[in-house]
């Protein structure tokens, strides 16, 4: 029955391998991020992000470099930034990224000009903004299985004095814990989490990754731990389907035009986000 | 003004010396002087914006002073030390899947790095807190699912679950009406004199605390004054303290700290004793 639905090839074709196990390993490390973002309240960091990858994988283009390391170069940057300018109050935190946020785009629209002019660089602006994972080049997957490995750890690591100081910076200081160093070493390991997502599914499209399966899972599970479980559940099926459905619609047309890896999981992200909401008003609904 | 450590054979367990803050310029505690003795109840009182939460800070560790001294369990004060605290006010996100045995649990292994798992003594530690509070019944539930009141005791169990020796709470018996004021004061007094905890209340309102109290530190104008409510709660003490004439009055069994001259249009009921 499943032939119904993976066309021929799918399995067999090692692109399509490396994108899965890529993938995977990308919507593992967002969803376990994505996580700490919602208990943070710092989605709009994550999305500011985003824009900081686009710069630097942008310039990476520009200067012939991996994009990942652009990624990853421009989100250490952006974010030490967004903490050095103002951790102390939600609202020194939001313009702090507010700020970091323009000057990202600004490099963003210099960057991509100067890429969309240059011969040597096509198909660089497409890649950065919606990903690249049918055409990654194996060269990388070394690297981001280490970023990958080195987020998830360092993230495992650090969780008690993280969530206990996204809870209460206060408390957390009264027990020893330096919230703002908690909140330096978080925003790094953000930004790694963007650069990867970045790879995958765009520098764009990254938030809905980072974000939604998180969301969706912190609304249906009752503990920190099974949420986050869930959000990984509910990442990896995103992007393993959406590399699905961008494989399948090549066979959709007579045209054989593939909609976008990251189009397809932004999709299934979205499904996943409006049954959480519909899961957790049927809850609420029957008092529990 | 300072004052002794109870008698009794009581160890000082904090000692403040000579203490001043300055916060922005403005010099918001001097010449702060008082000690706390082991398993003492202490009631910080003082009106908004008198600097008990700055002094609180203080002992904490978290606010640095321009001069004078301040050791707990006789060392220099610094965080993470032998402090339970139960700050004024944290908003719990109702949306945050955090239980509240997990939160609790973070009282004693919060600031622990590793990838070791959370070990059976600690999970036990926590119910025995929780069932000392009797909060039992809400360890499964989310923290920002609980009331006000039932997250302030919540947080109680958070800082006493690593076993202080101090209490610190600030302003813990505002937004709690009379009965859930005295339940919270009955539960206090328990874990004090059970456990030998010192624990140093602040408050705006002295009265309910009068019967536990062993002693109080006044604080105005970022000076204290230290000692039985009888010692501190006396018209030439406060008006040392103020700067200017206070009366202390005895209205229907309650006294009455009044601050100013009778006839003054400043004149206004600070403080209610009974």
């Amino acid at each position: 029955m499943i032939h119904w639905f993976v066309e021929p090839g799918f399995w067999s074709n090692p692109v399509v391998g490396t994108a899965l196990v890529l993938g995977a390993v990308v919507a593992v490390v967002s969803a376990a991020v994505g996580v700490m973002v919602v208990v943070r309240g710092q989605s709009f960091a994550g999305h500011a992000l985003t824009d900081v990858a686009m710069a630097g994988g942008a310039g990476a283009s520009l200067v012939g470099a991996s994009p990942l390391v652009g990624f990853l170069l421009a989100g250490i940057v952006g974010g030490g930034s967004i903490e050095a300018a103002g951790a102390e109050r939600i609202r020194d935190r939001d313009v702090g990224t507010g700020v970091v946020l323009g000057a990202a785009a600004g490099l963003t629209a210099l960057f991509l000009y100067f890429v969309s002019s240059s011969t040597s660089a096509t198909g660089s602006t497409q890649s950065v903004l919606f990903g690249s994972v049918f055409t990654v080049s194996p060269s990388v997957v070394p690297l981001s299985l280490a970023v990958a490995a080195a987020t998830l750890a360092t993230l495992f690591i650090v969780r008690r004095p993280l969530l206990l100081s996204s809870l209460s910076p206060e408390l957390a200081a009264a027990r020893g814990v330096r919230p703002r160093a908690m909140g330096l070493l978080f925003v790094l390991v953000l930004a790694a989490s963007v650069a990867l997502s970045a790879l995958v599914i765009g520098a764009i499209l990254s938030t809905a990754l980072l974000v939604g399966p998180a969301f969706a899972a912190l609304r249906v599970a009752r503990g920190l731990v099974g949420a986050t479980l869930g959000a990984i559940v509910a990442g990896v099926a995103a992007v393993e389907l959406g590399i699905l459905l961008s494989y399948d619609s090549f066979y959709w047309s007579a045209a054989h035009r593939s909609v976008p890896v990251s189009a397809c999981v932004v999709g299934v992200v979205l499904v996943e986000v409006a049954a959480s909401a519909v899961w957790s008003r049927l809850r609420r609904g029957r008092g529990r | 003004m300072g004052c002794e450590p109870l008698a009794g054979g009581r160890r000082e367990l904090v000692h403040v010396h000579e203490v001043e803050v300055s916060l922005g310029g403005r010099t918001v505690l001097r010449d702060v002087d008082f000690r706390i003795a082991e398993g003492e109840f202490v009631g910080l009182i003082g009106t908004n914006g008198s600097g008990k939460t700055t002094l609180l800070r203080v002992v904490l560790g978290l606010q640095a002073t321009t001069a004078g001294e301040v050791l707990v369990a006789g060392r220099e004060g610094r965080r993470g030390g032998p402090i339970g605290y139960v700050p004024q006010r944290v908003a719990f996100d109702h949306d945050v899947p955090v239980r509240v045995a997990d939160f609790v649990a973070l009282g004693v292994d919060g600031t622990r790095l590793g990838l070791a798992r959370r070990d059976r003594g600690v999970h036990e530690r926590v119910e025995e807190v929780l069932a000392s509070l009797e909060l039992g019944a809400l360890a499964g539930r989310r923290l920002g699912a609980l009331s006000g009141g039932e997250q302030q005791r919540v947080l109680m169990a958070h800082a006493l679950v690593s076993r202080p020796r101090l209490l610190l709470l600030d302003e813990p018996l505002a937004n709690l009406d009379l009965p859930r004021v005295h339940e919270t004061i009955a539960v206090l007094d328990r874990i004090c004199r059970a456990e030998g905890v010192a624990v140093v209340l602040s408050a705006h309102e002295i009265s309910p605390l009068v019967p536990v109290m062993d002693r109080v530190v006044y604080i105005a104008h970022g000076r204290v004054a230290c000692g039985t409510t009888d010692e501190v709660v006396r018209p030439e003490v406060l008006s040392a303290l103020y700067g200017h004439h206070v009366d202390v009055l005895n209205v229907h069994g309650r006294v009455v700290v009044v601050e100013g001259e009778p006839g003054d249009p400043g004149t206004h009921p600070e403080v209610v004793v009974r």
